[in-house]
């Protein structure tokens, strides 16, 4: 009796299902949380200043028409410190950088900034991670990119190299 | 005396004040077992394998917090549930959700059952004949 189609079946989907498997197993899927707000508007937040001498930011700083990048930082974080040298570097190109400091004490920031360099126009604290939480960010350093609208063009996740400074003020500029 | 009882008073009083919802339970106890139930389905976005319910990370505890505060003022456990999905993506659900994406989940099973029970039927018929 010639055996029908119907009876390889059962083993041609085992074997696809398995070879799936061992797919996934050798490559795991890419363990990054993307943000879900971009192309959307920046969320309503509040970052209150941590110095007297600098302001704090808001949400309502980005709707002027002016595209700037938003750096979600903390004083506590190793990774930052070698992402500082970056930030100035665009800042000197014209990009406008402010920054939010999540689980930071003023003082703390104060040394920090005073120690590594300050790129902020504005920087300001997020207590109880709410502005983080609301951005969508899961951890330190992360950067989005802004348009003149108060609209997340794009996040960085992660430091920014000197290698992402071209695509970042591409990016800024709307390309 | 009742010096001591004010004093004694205020001490009890001391820990309603300023009080971090990250790790204290709400006062209903109703609301906190809805807030317990979600955050054990709430995964943490820095510890990734862990719900936020059983983290130790800031970002867990800030989600504590806010999950917390959210049905304190009256939220459903689902609303917040929604807003966390739409800042970081289905992917903070540990409950799945049923859409375009995931419905194979619940399908394939039924087909593979129903595709192995026609084959089963078609086999004992052949035997018989």
């Amino acid at each position: 009796m010639k055996r029908s189609w119907v009876f390889w079946l059962p083993v041609v989907v085992t074997i696809a299902l398995f070879a799936t498997f061992l797919v996934a197993l050798v490559s795991p899927s890419d363990r990054t949380i993307v943000s879900q707000l971009v192309g959307q508007p920046l969320p309503t937040f509040e970052a209150p200043a941590a110095m007297p001498d600098q302001a704090g930011t808001n949400s309502r700083d980005y709707a002027d028409g002016k595209p700037r990048l938003l750096n979600v930082f903390a004083s506590w974080c190793g990774p930052c410190v070698a992402e500082i040298p970056v930030l100035l570097q665009l800042q000197a190109m014209g990009v406008e950088i402010n920054g939010v400091a999540v689980h930071d004490k003023p003082d703390d920031l104060a040394r920090f900034l005073a120690e590594n360099g300050n790129p902020y126009a504005r920087v300001g604290l997020d207590k109880g991670g709410r502005a983080q939480m609301a951005f969508g960010s899961s951890g330190v350093p992360e950067t989005f990119i802004i348009d003149g609208k108060g609209r997340v063009l794009g996040q960085h996740i992660g430091v920014m190299t000197e290698a992402d400074i071209p695509g970042i003020v591409a990016q800024l500029k709307g390309q | 005396m009742r010096r001591f009882l004010i004093a004694a008073t205020m001490c009890l009083a001391q820990p309603l004040w300023g009080q971090d919802y990250s790790e204290e339970s709400l006062p209903d106890a109703q609301q906190e077992s809805q807030a317990v139930a979600l955050m054990d389905t709430l995964r943490c976005v820095v510890c990734q394998g862990q719900p936020i319910s059983g983290s130790n990370a800031d970002l867990a505890r800030d989600m504590r917090r806010l999950v917390r505060e959210r049905i304190a003022a009256g939220e459903s456990p689902e609303a917040v549930r929604a807003w966390l999905i739409s800042r970081y993506g289905q992917w903070i659900s540990l409950k799945p959700q049923v859409n375009v994406e995931t419905v194979p989940l619940w399908i394939i099973p039924l087909v593979a059952l129903g595709g192995a029970g026609l084959l089963y039927v078609r086999r004992l018929k052949q035997r018989k004949n």
